[in-house]
């Protein structure tokens, strides 16, 4: 059973959705609290974000910083384009590995569904090269960790 | 990882992913998959080349034919990335769960 799809859309999206058993309201804020954020969005098992800077509004800035507390780690910036509270987050990321990727233009939208909220993520890249690249090279949050386990298998 | 990255690039062509889609019906020569494109032989045998240096599809020799099919376990590498990061994802999601079960008891978010 998977709750989640993720699918490449054209040449240059990436579509992510998930359903969850809470309001949109408390989806959003879970994306929006640095304290929320710090609970869940760790990647693979180990890791943590010690640092998690968030300015949800319009013009504001976010930095999450992850560590596997062995040495490893990396981190993401990025500017809040659009933020419509509880309905719909736009902002643009990059990932530093340490060289900064292109610009990732990210549209998050939270609709309820039933008594639940599905989401909605579509990842915009610049072009086809950059979103192959983001696939092969780890793309969301703590992809770089599942990347090496990877490259250890293949 | 240079596999991946040279598998995702080469993905990253409509006309290779419509060869690629072709060529999941069963093996075909250049001719066959050059006719459902309208575009040189010379053209579309460059993607079958950039496909077959991702490890994408496999070339066997059958006279003067030269007929291509998947490869599979090229196939399957990127199959399982893709899955490893849908797992990754899922994790976070699944954690995502708990915290908002946690925050749910709280005040709920004002109805529509």
């Amino acid at each position: 059973m998977s709750k989640m799809t993720l699918k490449t859309e054209g040449d240059t999206h990436v579509i992510v959705t998930r359903r969850f058993a809470a309001t949109p309201e408390a989806v959003y804020r879970a994306h929006t609290d640095p304290k929320l954020l710090q609970k869940w969005l760790l990647g693979p098992e180990g890791w943590s974000m010690p640092v998690c800077i968030n300015d949800a509004k319009p013009g504001g800035k976010f930095r999450y910083e992850w560590t596997n507390g062995k040495g490893a780690g990396f981190h993401i910036t990025g500017e809040y384009l659009e933020v419509n509270p509880f309905s719909r987050i736009v902002h643009v990321e990059r990932m530093f590995l340490p060289e900064p990727t292109p610009d990732n233009h990210v549209e998050t939208t939270f609709e309820r569904d039933g008594e639940g909220t599905l989401m909605t993520i579509r990842m915009t890249l610049p072009d086809e090269k950059t979103r192959a690249t983001m696939l092969a090279s780890g793309m969301e949050h703590g992809m770089e960790a599942s990347y090496v386990r990877l490259e250890a298998m293949i | 990882m240079e596999g991946l990255d040279t598998k995702f690039a080469a993905l990253a062509d409509p006309t290779r992913r419509a060869i690629l889609a072709r060529l999941s019906l069963g093996e075909a020569t250049v001719n066959e998959l050059a006719s459902p494109f309208e575009m040189s032989q010379p053209a579309i045998s460059q993607h079958l080349k950039v496909l077959e240096e991702a490890g994408l599809i496999i070339c066997r020799v059958e006279g003067t034919k030269r007929p291509r099919r998947l490869a599979k376990e090229g196939i399957e590498a990127m199959d399982q990335w893709l899955g490893m990061l849908h797992t990754a994802l899922e994790k976070n999601y699944d954690r995502l769960d708990s915290v908002l079960a946690g925050t749910n008891t709280q005040k709920k978010g004002k109805k529509r």
